[in-house]
């Protein structure tokens, strides 16, 4: 895929524009076209790029475990012994659980501001979404041991096991972190941008859907319903899954709240640990090449897994707005 | 929409309008859900934070474990170098390319530079720290600013290319006739007309991408590694605010808790300095977002 377009450019070069003057002048226009041409190509060579190189970077792994890596349990560095079930888990739990939590608000939110809202409130509320979304990722990290995990461990978690407790999501012994304090805090994470997109799809409901729904008589709630979000479906799904690819790369916030221990529990207050995080916590201390090479893998299911879920939500976006919805971030 | 709510009875309307209310307060309430982090962030910020700082946070190193006090100066300049590097290195590239993308390339090239670059915004931070890790770091045995700021150009270039080429769009196709109709040369053109009225909003993007790497920690783990001291060059391995808030975060000291958070408040400030900068920019051209 990364090669295929540059033919059509590079021959693009000999039939450029011809108002141009003096022959003379002809050199100096090639040069630049072709350096700006090459500065865009290297989007292309940096995919390529990224993709080689974890590749050759885990081959020892690719070898030794071959494809049963994706779904083999054992994590064990004294044994040289590496699976990514524990992560591949992990990094889905939590994502989910953060796309559980973000899409219903931020599409909430997007509702409010593009239909209930005063207008003269609209500004500064996008505003502050707009802010939430330039908070680092690793100051969430510090907020989040610090103050939201032993709000969670005191209040939100007892309160869940005590009136949830029937169910295996909320058993088990309480210690803050936990996957569930990921969900929350990826969930934190990726509200600006569900919500920005989310709002970009409904100001993209034509009003005549809305106009056409009150006529007959419809409450607003109806209108919402009936006119807009159904309408939006399509786009708002894309936003959802717009999320959930930065959900699953999230990786400073998470590796502070979620535990670090390689596990598979039922249990949401259980610790977990995510392709991500483990890479952050164990690439400065992994001893032996095996270990290395192991965890350029977890990179490249990561990468492999985020550029396919990106690829999907941004098809989705583009078909829904018409553009390629520039304004996302 | 399954049944007819169109007959008007009295109990249904009532129902109806009463779930519409309660829908709209519902929205409400979400809206507030989402607003409140920011806030509670913020407010946390100070509270740790301002406390915690002092003179010698901006002027002294860290301390050896046990030592109380001491500050994060060589973290903030390290911060500092890393984004001048990294933006020395990733704008004249993401500019570029976003003047191929606004003046050069074909319809069917751009849709997919386009795309790309946006499943390239996409990738996650860390693996942009392991790919410069196993380029820039492992072939010259050695951490350094260098390396980290490679990590950090890399991620800006697709978000400066995408917003180049909007706003180089943006400049009036009249202008380009008119400078090629005096017998500008193309390049001239695009360089002395179109970058040139569009420079502000190049500037914007590039402040903006700035700002969203500036709190960037995952990708300077194994590149740029941090260090307790200053960088005597560049080849070195250097500190940065986030790596000093990460650090300290996961110890389990009290005076260094103080300090991450008071680094934390610094680097949220940096940041939403950068943020209102790009207000005060991007003012005058409020039609064009």
């Amino acid at each position: 895929m990364p090669d295929r377009p540059t033919p059509t450019a590079m021959s693009s070069v000999t039939a450029s524009s011809s108002i141009l003057p003096a022959p003379g002048s002809r050199l100096p226009d090639i040069a630049f076209k072709w350096l700006a041409g090459m500065a865009s190509m290297l989007i292309f060579l940096l995919i390529f790029l990224i993709g080689w190189e974890l590749y050759h970077g885990s081959q020892l792994a690719i070898h030794q475990f071959g494809a049963s890596f994706l779904w083999t349990r054992e994590w064990n560095p004294v044994e040289d012994q590496y699976g990514a079930l524990p992560f591949i888990f992990g990094t889905l739990v939590s994502s989910l659980l953060a796309i559980l939590i973000a899409v219903p608000l931020g599409v909430a939110t997007a509702l409010f501001l593009t239909e209930l809202a005063p207008l003269r409130l609209r500004q500064p509320v996008v505003m502050v979404i707009e802010m939430l979304a330039a908070v680092p990722s690793v100051i969430f990290g510090l907020w989040g041991i610090f103050v939201l995990i032993p709000w969670l461990r005191d209040h939100l978690f007892v309160w869940l096991k005590h009136s949830l407790g029937f169910l295996p999501l909320f058993q088990g012994p309480i210690y803050g972190v936990s996957m569930l304090a990921a969900g929350i805090i990826i969930a934190i994470m990726i509200l600006p941008i569900v919500t920005s997109i989310s709002r970009e799809i409904l100001r993209s409901v034509p009003n005549l859907q809305r106009e056409a729904a009150y006529a007959l008589g419809a409450t607003r709630w109806e209108v919402l319903r009936i006119a807009v979000l159904s309408y939006a479906r399509r786009g708002l799904f894309g936003a959802a899954i717009l999320g959930l690819g930065r959900a699953l790369g999230e990786t400073m916030a998470v590796t502070m709240v979620i535990g670090n221990n390689p596990q598979i529990a039922a249990s949401l207050f259980a610790p977990g640990y995510t392709l991500a995080s483990v890479i952050a916590n164990e690439f400065a201390e992994a001893t032996s090449d095996l270990y290395l090479n192991s965890l350029f893998e977890l990179g490249l299911v990561l990468l492999v897994v985020t550029i396919l879920v990106n690829i999907v939500a941004r098809l989705m976006l583009r078909s829904m707005t018409g553009s390629a919805s520039g304004k996302v971030s | 929409m399954e049944e007819s709510p169109y007959l008007p009875t009295a109990a249904n309307a009532r129902w109806r309008d009463f779930t519409s209310a309660a829908v709209t307060g519902v929205l409400v309430v979400c809206a507030l859900f989402v607003i409140a982090p920011l806030f509670l962030v913020i407010y946390f910020l100070l509270k740790q934070g301002a406390s915690a700082l002092d003179w010698n946070f901006f002027t002294q190193l860290p301390r050896p474990t046990g030592v109380v006090g001491g500050g994060m100066a060589n973290a903030i300049w390290g911060t500092i170098t890393l984004l001048v590097l990294a933006a020395a290195f990733g704008v004249p590239l993401g500019v570029l390319g976003g003047i191929y993308l606004a003046e050069y390339g074909s319809d069917r090239v751009n849709g997919w530079l386009r795309f790309s670059a946006d499943v390239l915004n996409g990738v996650p931070s860390i693996v942009w720290g392991m790919v410069v890790y196993l380029v820039l770091v492992v072939p010259f045995k050695t951490f350094s600013a260098y390396a980290g700021a490679a990590a950090l150009g890399l991620m800006m270039i697709p978000l400066v290319m995408r917003t180049t080429e909007e706003v180089l769009i943006l400049v009036p196709q009249s202008y380009r006739e008119a400078a090629l109709a005096l017998g500008v040369a193309r390049w001239k053109m695009i360089m002395v007309i179109v970058v040139r009225t569009a420079l502000k909003g190049i500037a914007t993007g590039v402040i903006v991408a700035m700002a969203r790497i500036a709190g960037e920690t995952a990708p300077l783990l194994f590149t740029a590694l941090g260090n307790n001291f200053w960088a005597h060059s560049l080849k070195e391995p250097i500190a940065a605010l986030p790596l000093q808030i990460f650090a300290y975060a996961i110890s389990p000291y009290d005076d260094w808790h103080r300090q991450a958070w008071a680094g934390a408040l610094v680097l949220m400030a940096l940041i939403l300095a950068l943020n209102i900068l790009v207000r005060v920019f991007s003012r005058d051209r409020r039609h064009i977002s």
